[in-house]
C-alpha cells in the first residue's frame, strides 16, 4: 500500500526540470514538471507519485508523520528501509 | 524482523482505537445504517489489512469502490495491449500494475513469455530512454490510471514533441473519478428493474484529489444529497475520515470536507489540470470492466495529437468488437454496494487471484482479491 513517505528536496537542477529529494535517507531525483516554477524551494516536503512531485506537503503535518516514521524506521537496518522505500515505489494503488 | 508485523504495530493502534470508540458513540445516534463507499482502491486495501470493518459498529457499512485502474480496464484495452505488444519493431511499456491482468489472449505477462517486449517503468518518463536506446523500435506507452497519474503522461507527451522524440505513441487509457461515483449513484443497474444502489456517502480519494483539488466533487453534496470527505491511506486517516462523515448525518449537514489536509487544498495542483487540459480530451463513453460503458469517463490524446495516438496509428490491427464480461461475475453488482464478494458463486473458487476472471479479483486493491486476502478478518 502506499505509504505516501514525505520527501525533502535536497537539490534543485539548474534547468529547475527536476529535484534531488530525500525520502528517509535514501536520494533519489523526481521530476518538477507538474509544478509551477519556483512553488518548489530546497528544505520543502513534499509528495512523490511515479518519480513526479504532485505536490507540496504541508511542513507542520509532514514533520508529524516523519517523526512517526522515524520512530519505526529507526528499528529497522539499511537493507529493509531501502526495501520500504522499494515497496512504496511499487505500490500497487499508485495510480490513484 | 518481519515487515509485515512492523506495519501492524506502525498505523497508531492506539488512535486507530481512540476513533473507533468516538465512532461508536456517534453511532448510536444514527437513525438508520449508513453505508460509505471507499471510492478508492488504496482505501479499501487499507480497510481489510488493518480489518477496520471489525472496528466498526454494525450500522456503518463500507461499500467497496472501482477506484483500481488495473482492475477497471476491460478486456478490450488489454487485448490491444497484447496485440500491439506482439508487433515485431514494438515495445509495450506501462506501469508494472497491469502485468497480471488478463484479456481474450492472456495477459501481458503471457505475451512476455511468448517474446513479446514488454517493459514495466517506474515512471512514464522512463519511455524516453528507453526510446533513445531503441531507434529502430517504436516504443507504445500504454497510459493507465485516474486524474493522479493522467498529467505524468501529459508530462511525457509534452516531452515527446519538444524534445522531437520520433519512436513514442501512447494508448491512453486514463479515466475521470466524479463520472464513475455519477454513475455508481444515478445510473440503473442493468440486473434489476428499480435501481437501488445503496450508497449514503463517499470517502473520497486521496492521490486523485491532490491533483484534482476537493472541487471535482462539489455536486455530489449538492446535486445527490451524498457527503463526501476526502480522506489519506493511512488507517488514522479512513476513521478519521469515518468520523466525520458520522458527524454530518448526526448534525444533518450534507458537505463536501478534507480530511487528508496536508496535500489537499480545494484548487488541487493547477499546472498539473491545465497539463490535462491541454493534451486530453474526454471520450464518450469508457468501459469499465465490471460496471459497462459510462459516459464521459474516459480520455483521449486531443485530436491535434492524432499522430501520436497508437489508436489511431495501429487502427487496422486494433478491434472493437465488445467482449462480454463473465456471466456469473456480480462485479458490478458489488461496485454498486448491492452484493458482497462472497455473494459471488464462483468467489474463491473458479475465481482466485492466480486465475481472476471478474475485475475485482485481479489486483491487490479489488473488492474481492481483498476480501480473499483478508477474508479470515470478516
Ligand atoms: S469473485 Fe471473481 S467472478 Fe465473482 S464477482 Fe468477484 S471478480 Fe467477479
Amino acid at each position: 500500500m502506499c505509504l505516501s513517505i514525505p520527501s525533502k528536496v535536497v537539490k534543485i537542477a539548474e534547468d529547475k526540470s527536476f529535484c534531488t529529494v530525500d525520502t528517509m535517507g535514501v536520494q533519489r531525483d523526481a521530476s518538477l514538471m507538474m509544478m509551477e516554477e519556483d512553488d518548489i524551494k530546497i528544505g520543502d516536503f513534499v509528495l512523490l507519485h511515479i518519480g513526479f512531485v504532485m505536490n507540496k506537503i504541508d511542513d507542520v503535518s509532514a514533520q508529524e508523520s516523519l517523526d512517526t516514521y522515524q520512530e519505526i524506521l529507526a528499528l529497522l537496518d539499511e537493507e529493509e528501509k531501502a526495501k520500504i522505500i522499494l515497496e512504496d515505489d511499487n505500490c500497487p494503488t499508485r495510480t490513484i | 524482523m518481519q515487515l509485515e508485523n512492523l506495519y501492524d504495530d506502525f498505523r497508531d493502534a492506539d488512535t486507530i482505537k481512540a476513533y473507533a470508540k468516538i465512532i461508536a458513540n456517534d453511532a448510536k445516534k444514527l437513525k438508520k445504517p449508513i453505508n460509505i463507499m471507499e471510492v478508492c482502491g488504496g482505501h479499501t486495501h487499507t480497510i481489510m489489512k488493518f480489518g477496520l470493518p471489525q472496528l466498526l459498529p454494525k450500522n456503518i457499512n463500507f461499500i467497496h469502490g472501482p477506484g483500481c485502474p488495473v482492475c477497471i480496464m476491460p478486456k478490450e484495452r488489454i487485448d490491444h495491449a497484447y496485440i500491439l505488444s506482439m508487433q515485431s519493431d514494438v515495445i509495450l511499456v506501462t506501469l508494472g500494475d497491469m502485468i497480471k491482468v488478463p484479456g481474450s489472449h492472456g495477459s501481458l505477462q503471457d505475451a512476455r513469455s511468448k517474446g513479446a517486449d514488454v517493459r514495466f517503468v517506474y515512471s512514464p518518463l522512463d519511455s524516453i530512454q528507453i526510446a533513445k536506446e531503441n531507434p529502430d523500435k517504436k516504443i507504445i506507452f500504454f497510459a493507465i490510471g485516474f486524474e493522479t497519474t493522467t498529467p505524468m503522461t501529459a508530462v511525457l507527451v509534452e516531452q515527446v514533441i519538444k524534445l522531437k522524440i520520433p519512436n513514442i505513441v501512447f494508448h491512453i487509457n486514463h479515466v475521470t473519478v466524479p463520472e464513475v461515483m455519477v454513475e455508481l449513484i444515478d445510473s440503473r443497474d442493468v440486473h434489476v428493474d428499480a435501481y437501488n444502489n445503496q450508497i449514503d456517502a463517499f470517502l473520497g480519494p486521496s492521490h486523485v484529489s491532490v491533483i484534482s483539488g476537493s472541487k471535482i466533487y462539489d455536486k455530489f453534496p449538492k446535486e445527490y444529497n451524498r457527503p463526501v470527505v476526502v480522506t489519506g491511506f493511512e488507517p488514522v486517516d479512513v476513521m478519521h475520515g469515518i468520523s466525520m462523515i458520522l458527524k454530518q448525518f448526526i448534525e444533518n449537514r450534507c458537505e463536501l470536507e478534507i480530511e487528508y489536509k496536508r496535500v489537499v487544498t480545494y484548487n488541487g495542483n493547477l499546472k498539473a489540470q491545465a497539463l490535462i487540459e491541454k493534451y486530453f480530451q474526454k471520450v464518450s463513453l469508457f468501459k469499465w470492466r465490471g460496471l459497462g460503458n459510462v459516459p464521459d469517463s474516459g480520455l483521449r490524446l486531443r485530436e491535434e495529437f492524432a499522430n501520436l495516438d497508437a489508436e489511431v496509428v495501429y487502427k487496422d490491427i486494433l478491434p472493437i468488437a465488445e467482449i462480454e464480461d463473465h456471466k456469473l461475475c456480480i462485479c458490478g453488482d458489488i461496485l454498486r454496494g448491492m452484493a458482497k464478494p462472497h455473494e459471488c458463486t464462483i468467489f474463491g473458487t473458479a475465481c482466485k487471484p492466480t486465475t481472476p476472471i471478474g475485475s475485482c479479483m485481479v489486483s491487490s486493491e479489488g473488492a474481492c482479491a481483498a476480501y480473499y486476502k483478508y477474508g479470515n478478518l470478516l
